[in-house]
Parts: structure tokens; sequence; C-alpha cells
């Protein structure tokens, strides 16, 4: 029989430290230092975070689409979404595990271009975005649209690597990148918020870096 | 152990043992947990573990479900277990 000995809901060591994990500490210039939200460290290189298998979806066989309170749901093919207006993204982007990394450079299409495409229910007020293997996190939909977000298929001129969320994944940059779901295959709208994979056990349902909005609570 | 599965990296549950230790106050890692999805039945420590992650999931060796996740903030951890026969973690 297990004992239990008071340790269920406590602080305890973190028990993994890898540098692929938090990144190779880069010192901020001065110009940069302002870029970088409370309690972070800058990387130069692009930590790779996963809490499950590498999805591999062929491109034939991907889909994006638009569902929940919307008049018609909308999806593209991964050749009709390449035909998207898209445009190139340069942004910084703050990682919950305390690396930020400056003027990142993405290529894809703005969420309002998406959401231009379906006509949103009087009560759509919250976004789910759903990915391949099952994630899922959540985004007020206000802080998605007017150019706040993107679902971005290039990084740095090249495919978006797998290990990065390719073929495609969302960018919410001003929030921390667990919001920005890898793998992503669609945004669904609601009028009510649901925790995400991350937001239900114990990361904080806004995730905001200026704010260190990092645990419920926080 | 660590298993390179393509750009992955996986470890296995025993990885995990202290952690799960602390949780549960025993030693976890030969416990049989049931997949939910599948039914494939393995000894947590055989459990497929991401802990490059904000927190750490443990997922079917079969199916890849998630079976147990665990995130530590500075105040307190959760844990979700969704695999059955494994014990839910204790509170306090």
């Amino acid at each position: 029989m297990m004992l239990a000995r008071g340790l269920g809901f406590c602080s305890v060591p973190d028990p993994f430290v890898a540098r692929g994990f938090v990144g190779r500490r880069e010192p901020a210039g001065s110009a940069q230092a302002g870029r970088i939200p409370p309690g972070q460290h800058l990387v130069k290189d692009f930590p790779v975070l996963s809490a499950g298998p590498t999805p591999r979806t062929p491109l034939q066989k991907w889909s994006f689409r638009i569902e929940g309170l919307v008049k018609e749901p909308a999806s593209w093919s991964w050749t009709d979404f390449l035909k998207l207006p898209a445009q190139d993204f340069v942004k910084d982007i703050s990682c919950v595990t305390k690396w930020t990394k400056l003027d990142t450079r993405w290529r894809g299409v703005s969420v309002d271009v998406l959401l231009e495409q379906v006509e949103l229910d009087r009560r759509a007020a919250f976004v789910t975005a759903f990915s391949d293997g099952g994630y899922t996190t959540n985004v007020p939909l206000p802080e998605l649209i007017n150019g706040q977000s993107f679902v971005a298929y290039e990084y740095d001129g090249k495919p978006l690597a797998p290990e990065h969320g390719g073929p495609a994944r969302l960018v919410v940059p001003h929030l921390y990148f667990w919001k920005s779901a890898k793998w992503v295959r669609g945004l669904r709208v609601m009028e009510r918020d649901e925790p995400g994979f991350w937001e239900s056990l114990g990361y904080n349902n806004h995730g905001d870096p200026w704010k260190e909005e990092r645990y419920t609570g926080d | 152990m660590t298993e390179a599965k393509g750009d992955d990296l996986v470890l296995d549950g025993n990885a995990v043992a202290g952690t799960l230790a602390e949780i549960y106050g025993d030693d976890m890692t030969t416990v049989l947990a049931e997949c939910a999805n599948c039914g494939k039945v393995d000894h947590v420590g055989g459990l497929l573990a991401y802990v490059r992650a904000p927190g750490i999931v443990l997922r079917c060796t079969a199916c890849q479900t998630v079976m147990v996740r665990i995130v530590q903030t500075p105040n307190r951890t959760f844990v979700d277990v969704r695999a059955k026969r494994m014990p839910a973690a204790p509170r306090t």
C-alpha cells in the first residue's frame, strides 16, 4: 500500500534543467534590455519544448479550420492556405520557462485575414486553438485580432520545422509562447473561456510576460 | 534512459521517479497504469516521459495518449492522473 506523506501539493525542486530546455543565455545590451520582460533571460538559439511526440501530418492531409460560433465554418487545405495573403513578421517571443528571443522572423497569415472568411456570432468572445496531438490553448478573441497574432508557416526564410510547430503554428507574440500553439489545425470560437492543456493545470489563463502571469493566481 | 524518437527527446517514467516519489510519498515506478484510451498496461517507470516542456507529461507507450500531467509552480504541484489503475495524487 502506498503511503501519502503529505507532499501531494507542495513545492518541489526542479527535476530537470537541460541547456536545450532553458536555452543558451546571452548578455543583453542596454537597447535590448527594455525588450526583455521581467524574470526572463535572452537566448540566441531557439529552444525546443514539447509535451509529446512531434506530429508529422502529410501536407496533403493537412487542413486548417475555423469553427464554433461562426455562421459557417471555414476550412483550407495546405494549398489553399498558401494562397491566402501572407505577411512577414518580426517579433520578440518569451517562453514561460524564462527565455526570450528577440527579432524572430516569420511568414504567415494574420488571424485577421482568417477571420475575414467567417461571420462571427455576436456571442464570440474566446478562442481555443487546437493542434495535432491534442494540444489546446485558449486566448480571448480580442487578443488575437488587430494584427496581434498570425499562423506562421515559415521561420527565418525556411519552411517551419516540425520541432518548432511546422507545418504551421499559431504565433501570439505578446503572450507567453505556450499560447503559440505548435502544429495548429484550427481555431474554435466560443462564448465562454475554456482553459487549455497547460492553463487547466496550474499555468496562468492569460499569460502576459510583462506582468509575469506564469501561474494560476499570478 | 534517453530514447531518440525522430527529433524528440523522450525519457521513460523512471526519469521522473523522484518527482513522483515526492508527490506520492512512495516509489511509483513499479505501479501499474492502464491507458484510458487503448488499454495498454505499463509500469509507470516504463511510460514515455516528456520533460522539456512547461510541465512533465507521461504518455502511453502504445498510443501516446496522455496518462499523467505534472506542473510544479513555486507554491504547489498540480497533478492530473488520467490513467486507470494508477491512484490519484494525494492532496494535503
